[in-house]
C-alpha cells in the first residue's frame, strides 16, 4: 500500500479470522507504517487481539483458528502456503497482556531469543543482554542481579523484561497486546515512554483499552467495532469489523464515523 | 526499498543469524526442520508403545487361550469346550478339567466381601471428608487414606494371614473357620480398596454444585437430609463409577488371595466364606510360581483364565468411565 | 373462644413439628457418627497393620544348642582366629568338612555332581588357593586342604556363622511377638521348659544388620534380604530407564503435539486409561509370554531385564497420566512467550515446557516407582527365583525382589518365617516412605516454582 506517509511494514488486506468456522473479525484492511506506533482500540470482544495475533501467526497455536485474506510483509503473504510461522515470529515479536517471563533467570530470559538464533558466544550474549535490558530501561534496576529469577520482579519490571526479551532479537515489528493493562500508573508511564523510545528503531502495534494511552503514544489508530445479527432461532451472532482507521490526532479530534465518536466519548465499550 | 530500510538497521550479530533472500528481504519460507520432525516421530512412537502393550495383551492371551481350546485329548476330543470352560464346576488341570466356575465363585466371593467393607466405609469416609470435616481435619486425614492406598498388596496379604485370619478364628472358632478362607482375604481386600472408593467418591461429592446445597438448606433441610436427598443423588453416578472401579480392583487383586484365600479350587454351593478356595488370580499365581512347562495345557489354561479376567476388568473399567463421562456432561 | 382453639391447634402443630425436627436432627447426628466411624475404622486398620508387623520383628526367641560352645573351645568363639575356626569345622564336620565345601562353596550337590571332574582351582577361579589345593578335586581333599580352602574362601564372620550353624548347632526353636514377650513371659518360660528343656530364652530383633547384609539361607534365623534388596534395586533402575523416556515421550506427544481430534491420538489416550486399570497379574502373563519366552535369546528368560520390562509396561500409564498433568499445569503463557520469540515446537518444549514441568513429572515417576517397588504378582508370574544366594550383577541375572521374599516367607508355615517376613515388610515400607517423602518435597517445590 503506498501512502504519503512513508513505507508500510505490514499490510492487512481483507483479513478475516474464524474460530471454529465462526467469523470473529470480518474484512480488516490496515496499513502498519514503519517506525510508527499503530494503536488498535475498540470495545471488548471486537477482535483487537485476534487481528494482532494474526500478524505474527500466533493464531496458529489456537486449535480451530483460521485466517483468510492477506497479511503482507515485504510483499510476501504471511499466510501463503510456503511460509514458516517460526521464521515469521523471529521477525515479528510479541509482548503479551500479562507479563510472562520464563521461570528462569533474568539473563536467561533475555538470552533465550538470541540463543534460538544460534548465538552461543558468551561475550556476544552478554552484550546483547545488556543492550536489550538497557533498551527496555530496566538495566539500573537489575544489573546487579541478572541471576535472579524473572518471576521475582515486580509486575512493571516483568513487563519491561518481556520487552527486553523481545527486542533482544531485534524484530522488525513488535506487537503489544495491552502491555500496560496489568500495571500501576507509574509502571504504565514507564512503558509508554519506553514505547516512544523504541519506535525510533522499531515498528510497533499496540492494543489498548485506554483512550488516553492511545492518544499519548500512537501515531495511527484503528478503531474496531462490533456487528451483530440475529440468527434463525433467536441467537445473536457477533463479529468485529474495522470501524475507522486514521492518524491518531485526526481520529480523536475529528472522527468520521458516529460510532467512533460515541466510543471515544466513552458512551459504550 | 522497504527491505533496505529494515535489514540495514539490525545489529550485525542478529542480522547474520537471520536468513535473507538475495534482494535482502527476509526469508520466511518454510525450511526443512528435520530434527523437529524426527522428534515428533520419536514421541509418536512412544505413544504407540502403549497401543502395542494392549495389542500384546490381547494377542498373547488370545493365542494361548485358543491353544487351550484346540488341544485334543487321547481320544481326539477337545480337552475343554467353551461351554465346559464357562459352565462346569471342576477345575483340575491334572484331570484335564477346566471349568472356571469354582475359581470364579471364589473370586466373586472375595470381591463381594471386599465391597461389603469398602463401599459403605469408603463412601462414609468420603462423605465425612467432603461434607463434615473442616479443611484442617481433612488435611490431616487424607494422608492416612493415601498411606493405605500406597501399601503394597503383599503387605495386606501378610496382614490377612497373620491378623485377620486368627481374629476370625478367635471370634467364630477354629472349627468353623479354616486357616485359609475367602472371608479373611475379602475383609482385608476391602480395607485395601477403601481409599480408592473414598477418593473417587469424594471427587464426585465435591463436584456437586454449591447452589444445589444452598437450595436445599434454603428449604430448611438439615445437613443430613441435604446429603442424603440432594448431594448423594446428584453424585450417584460418580459413586457408582467408584464402586465399579473398586470391584475391578478386587477381581484383579492377587497377593491377598494368594496368601490368605487358599490353594486349590473349591466349588462350594451354597458359598461358604470360611473355607479355603482359590480365586482366578490366586490360581494363576500359584501355578506359574512353580515349575511350569511352556507347552503344556496347564500353561495355556492360565492364559485362558487371564483372558477372562482381562475382559471382565476391562468391561468394568469401560463401564465406570462411561458413567463418569455422562455424569460430567450433565453438569456442564 | 375460636382464637383459643386456633392457638391450641397451633401449639399442637408446633410441638409435632418440634418433635419431628428433633428426630430429624437425631437421625442426622447418628449418621454423622457413622461417617466418622468409617474414617476411624480406616485409621484403626492402618494402625493394626503397622502394629501387627512391628510386633513381630522384636521379641523373645528360644535358642537351643546341640553342643555348648565351651565344649569346643575354652575362649569364646568370637575371639578365635579364622584358622582356628576353620580347624574346628574340619575336625568336627562329617568327611573332614568336604560336605560343607560342596554345599557352601561349590554350588550344592546337584551342581557339583554335574561338574565333578573339575578341580578346586577351576571351581573357584576368583579365590587365591595354595597350589596343593587348587589342583585337587573334591574327593582328593585332605583335612588340611579343606582347612586352607575355608580360610581362603570365607571371611571370619562367615566361618563363625558356619561354626555356630554346623557345629554348635545353634537353632531357634521358638519365637514370640513383642507383646507376648513383654506380658506373657511366664507362660513362654513354662512352654519352653516343657518342650525344649535345653533351650534358653533371649531377646532378638529380626530386623538387624545381619538381616540386611546376609543372603538367603534355609533357616529363617540366618536368612537375609541382601539378594532381594539388590534385586529390587536392579529391577527398579532398569524399569526407570525404560519407562521414564517412554512415559514422558508419550505424555509430550499427547499434550503438546496431539490436536486431540485424530483417531490415533484419541485411541492412544483412551488406551492408556484402560491400561491403567488392567490388573497387574495380566502384565505378568504378558511378560511371561513375550519377554521370558519369545525374547528368551535376548533376555535369557526369567531375569532382571524381563522383570524390568514387564514392570515398565505396568507403570507406564501411571507415569504418562502424571506427566500429562504436570505438562497441563505449565501455564500456556510460557509456551506463547517462547513461540513469540520464534522458537520451534521442540525448542519450546525442551527449553521451557519440560524444565517447568519436570518436578511434577518426577513426582509422578516416583509414584510409579513406588508402585513398582511393591508389585509382586507380575514378578511371581514371570518367575522370580524363590531361592537364590547369588547377587544379581547384570541385566540377565536371575533375581528375586523384596516383596517376593515377603510373599515366600509369609507363605511358609512356622512363626519364625512370619517374623522374618515382618522384618522384610518394615524394610519395604521404609523404602516406600523415603520415596514418597521425596515425591512430596518435589511437589511442593513444583508449586512454588510456578507461582513465585
Ligand atoms: N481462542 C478462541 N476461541 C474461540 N473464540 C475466540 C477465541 N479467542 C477469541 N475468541 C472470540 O473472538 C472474538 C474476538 O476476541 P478478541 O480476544 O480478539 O477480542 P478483543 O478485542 O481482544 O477483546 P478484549 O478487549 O476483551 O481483549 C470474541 O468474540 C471472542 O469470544
Ligand atoms: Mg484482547
Amino acid at each position: 500500500m503506498t501512502t504519503t506517509n512513508g513505507a508500510t511494514a505490514i499490510d492487512l488486506k481483507s483479513v478475516k479470522v474464524f474460530y471454529n468456522d465462526k467469523l470473529a473479525v470480518d474484512d480488516v484492511n490496515i496499513p502498519i507504517y514503519h517506525n510508527k506506533i499503530t494503536a488498535f482500540i475498540g470495545p471488548s470482544g471486537c477482535g483487537k487481539s485476534t487481528v494482532l495475533r494474526s500478524i505474527n501467526r500466533m493464531n496458529d497455536l489456537i486449535p480451530g483458528a483460521r485466517v483468510e485474506g492477506q497479511v503482507l510483509y515485504h510483499n510476501k503473504n504471511l499466510y501463503g502456503d510456503n511460509v514458516d510461522p517460526v521464521e515469521v515470529r523471529r521477525r515479528i515479536g510479541m509482548v503479551f497482556q500479562k507479563p510472562n517471563p520464563f521461570p528462569k533467570s533474568i539473563y536467561d530470559n533475555v538470552a533465550y531469543g538470541p540463543r534460538l538464533l544460534g548465538i552461543r558466544d558468551r561475550r556476544t550474549l552478554d552484550e546483547i543482554v545488556e543492550r536489550s535490558i538497557k533498551g527496555a530501561y530496566l538495566w539500573d534496576e537489575v544489573k546487579d542481579d541478572l541471576k535472579k529469577s524473572g518471576l521475582a520482579l515486580s509486575g512493571g519490571q516483568q513487563q519491561r523484561l518481556c520487552i527486553a526479551r523481545t527486542i533482544a532479537v531485534e524484530p522488525d515489528v513488535i506487537l503489544m497486546d495491552e502491555p500496560a493493562s496489568a500495571l500501576d500508573p507509574i509502571a504504565t508511564q514507564a512503558i509508554e515512554e519506553l514505547m516512544r523510545e523504541l519506535v525510533k528503531q522499531y515498528t510497533i502495534v499496540i492494543v489498548t483499552h485506554n483512550m488516553q494511552q492511545a492518544q499519548r503514544v500512537s501515531d495511527y489508530t484503528a478503531f474496531f467495532s462490533i456487528r451483530k445479527a440475529e440468527e434463525t432461532g433467536g441467537q445473536e451472532r457477533r463479529w468485529g469489523v474495522l470501524g475507522e482507521y486514521a492518524p491518531t490526532d485526526q481520529l480523536f479530534s475529528n472522527p468520521k464515523a458516529e460510532e467512533t465518536e460515541r466510543y471515544i466519548r466513552g458512551e459504550f465499550g | 526499498m522497504q527491505s533496505e530500510l529494515q535489514i540495514g538497521r539490525k545489529s550485525e550479530v542478529i542480522a547474520k543469524a537471520l536468513v535473507n533472500d538475495a534482494d535482502g528481504s527476509p526469508r520466511i519460507e518454510k525450511r526443512a526442520r528435520l530434527f523437529d520432525d524426527f522428534i515428533r516421530y520419536v514421541l509418536l512412537f512412544c505413544g504407540i508403545v502403549s497401543i502395542f502393550t494392549t495389542l500384546g495383551i490381547v494377542v498373547v492371551l488370545g493365542r494361548e487361550s485358543l491353544l487351550l481350546f484346540s488341544t485334543l485329548d487321547a481320544q481326539g476330543q477337545p480337552v475343554v469346550t467353551l461351554g465346559e470352560f464357562f459352565f462346569s464346576t471342576s477345575w483340575q488341570p491334572a484331570g484335564l478339567k477346566f471349568g472356571i466356575l469354582p475359581l470364579l465363585e471364589s473370586t466373586l466371593m472375595t470381591s463381594f466381601v471386599a465391597m461389603l467393607v469398602a463401599l459403605p466405609l469408603g463412601l462414609g469416609a468420603a462423605i465425612y471428608l467432603s461434607e463434615y470435616a473442616s479443611p484442617r481435619v481433612r488435611g490431616s486425614l487424607k494422608p492416612i487414606l493415601e498411606i493405605l492406598a500406597g501399601i503394597p498388596t503383599v503387605v495386606y496379604g501378610y496382614f490377612a494371614v497373620t491378623f485377620m485370619t486368627p481374629l476370625l478364628q478367635g471370634v467364630f472358632g477354629r472349627d468353623t473357620v479354616q486357616f485359609y478362607n475367602t472371608a479373611s482375604a475379602g475383609l482385608v481386600m476391602g480395607i485395601m480398596i477403601l481409599p480408592t472408593i473414598a477418593s473417587m467418591s469424594e471427587d464426585a461429592l465435591s463436584a456437586v454444585p454449591r447452589n444445589l446445597r444452598e437450595a436445599s438448606y434454603g428449604l430448611s433441610a438439615t445437613k443430613f437430609e441435604t446429603i442424603s436427598k440432594v448431594i448423594l443423588p446428584a453424585a450417584l453416578s460418580g459413586i457408582v463409577a467408584a464402586a465399579i472401579v473398586g470391584i475391578s480392583r478386587a477381581v484383579g487383586e492377587t497377593m491377598i488371595v494368594a496368601l490368605a484365600a487358599g490353594a486349590g479350587p473349591n466349588w462350594t454351593m451354597p458359598p461358604n466364606f470360611f473355607v479355603a478356595a482359590e480365586t482366578i488370580t490366586g490360581h494363576i499365581a500359584r501355578i506359574s510360581g512353580g515349575d511350569l512347562s511352556y507347552n503344556s495345557v496347564d500353561y495355556d489354561s492360565l492364559f485362558a483364565l487371564g483372558f477372562a479376567l482381562f475382559i471382565f476388568t476391562l468391561g468394568l473399567n469401560l463401564l465406570s468411565r462411561y458413567i463418569t463421562n455422562r455424569f460430567r456432561e450433565a453438569y456442564q | 373462644m375460636a382464637q383459643r382453639a386456633l392457638s391450641e391447634t397451633r401449639t399442637a402443630e408446633d410441638q409435632a413439628f418440634a418433635r419431628s425436627l428433633a428426630a430429624r436432627h437425631f437421625r442426622g447426628a447418628v449418621w454423622e457418627r457413622f461417617f466418622q466411624a468409617a474414617i476411624v475404622i480406616g485409621i484403626v486398620a492402618l494402625l493394626a497393620l503397622m502394629f501387627n508387623t512391628v510386633n513381630r520383628i522384636v521379641g523373645l526367641v528360644a535358642v537351643q544348642e546341640a553342643i555348648h560352645p565351651s565344649e569346643i573351645s575354652d575362649v569364646p568363639l568370637e575371639q578365635l582366629s579364622a584358622e582356628q575356626l576353620a580347624a574346628i569345622l574340619t575336625e568336627r564336620l562329617p568327611s573332614g568338612g568336604r560336605v560343607l565345601v560342596r554345599d557352601g562353596l561349590l554350588g550344592g550337590a546337584d551342581y557339583y555332581n554335574a561338574n565333578n571332574t573339575l578341580t578346586m582351582g577351576q571351581f573357584l577361579p576368583d579365590v587365591t588357593l595354595p597350589e596343593s589345593v587348587a589342583s585337587k578335586k573334591l574327593s582328593e581333599l585332605q583335612p588340611e586342604d579343606t582347612q586352607a580352602l575355608f580360610v581362603a574362601a570365607m571371611d571370619k564372620n562367615t566361618l563363625l556363622d558356619e561354626v555356630y550353624d554346623q557345629v554348635v548347632g545353634r537353632d531357634v526353636v521358638g519365637s514370640w511377638p513383642l507383646t507376648a514377650s513383654l506380658f506373657n513371659r511366664a507362660d513362654i518360660e513354662a512352654e519352653i521348659a516343657a518342650d525344649h528343656p535345653n533351650a534358653t530364652l533371649q531377646w532378638n530383633s529380626w530386623l538387624d544388620l545381619q538381616f540386611l547384609v546376609d543372603s538367603m539361607s534355609n533357616t529363617p534365623a540366618d536368612t537375609g534380604i541382601r539378594t532381594a534388596f539388590l534385586g529390587t534395586i536392579w529391577v527398579l533402575l532398569l524399569t526407570l530407564l525404560v519407562s521414564f523416556p517412554l512415559g514422558v515421550g508419550t505424555a509430550l506427544y499427547l499434550e503438546e503435539y496431539s490436536s486431540g481430534n485424530n483417531w490415533l491420538e484419541r485411541f492412544i489416550e483412551t488406551n492408556i486409561r484402560n491400561l491403567a486399570g488392567v490388573p497387574s497379574i495380566i502384565y505378568g502373563l504378558l511378560g511371561l509370554a513375550i519377554f521370558v519366552r519369545t525374547l528368551e535369546s535376548i533376555t535369557q528368560g526369567r531375569t532382571v531385564i524381563s522383570a524390568a520390562l514387564t514392570m515398565a509396561l505396568l507403570i507406564l500409564p501411571v507415569i504418562i497420566i502424571n506427566a500429562q498433568e504436570a505438562l497441563r499445569a505449565v501455564p500456556p503463557s510460557i509456551r506463547e512467550a517462547s513461540f513469540g520469540l520464534g522458537a520451534t515446537k521442540w525448542q519450546t518444549i525442551w527449553n521451557q515446557v519440560l524444565p517447568a514441568a519436570m518436578p511434577g513429572i518426577l513426582t509422578g515417576t516416583i509414584l510409579g516407582m513406588s508402585r513398582a517397588i511393591g508389585e509382586t504378582a507380575p514378578l511371581i508370574i514371570i518367575g522370580a527365583a524363590t531361592f537364590i544366594v547369588k547377587d544379581p550383577n547384570s541385566p540377565v541375572s536371575k533375581f528375586t525382589v523384596i516383596p517376593i521374599q515377603i510373599y515366600n516367607w509369609a507363605k511358609q508355615p512356622g512363626g519364625q518365617y512370619q517374623d522374618i517376613a515382618a522384618a522384610g515388610i518394615v524394610l519395604l515400607l521404609i523404602v516406600l516412605l523415603l520415596f514418597n517423602a521425596t515425591a512430596i518435597i518435589l511437589r511442593q517445590r513444583f508449586r512454588r516454582s510456578l507461582s513465585a
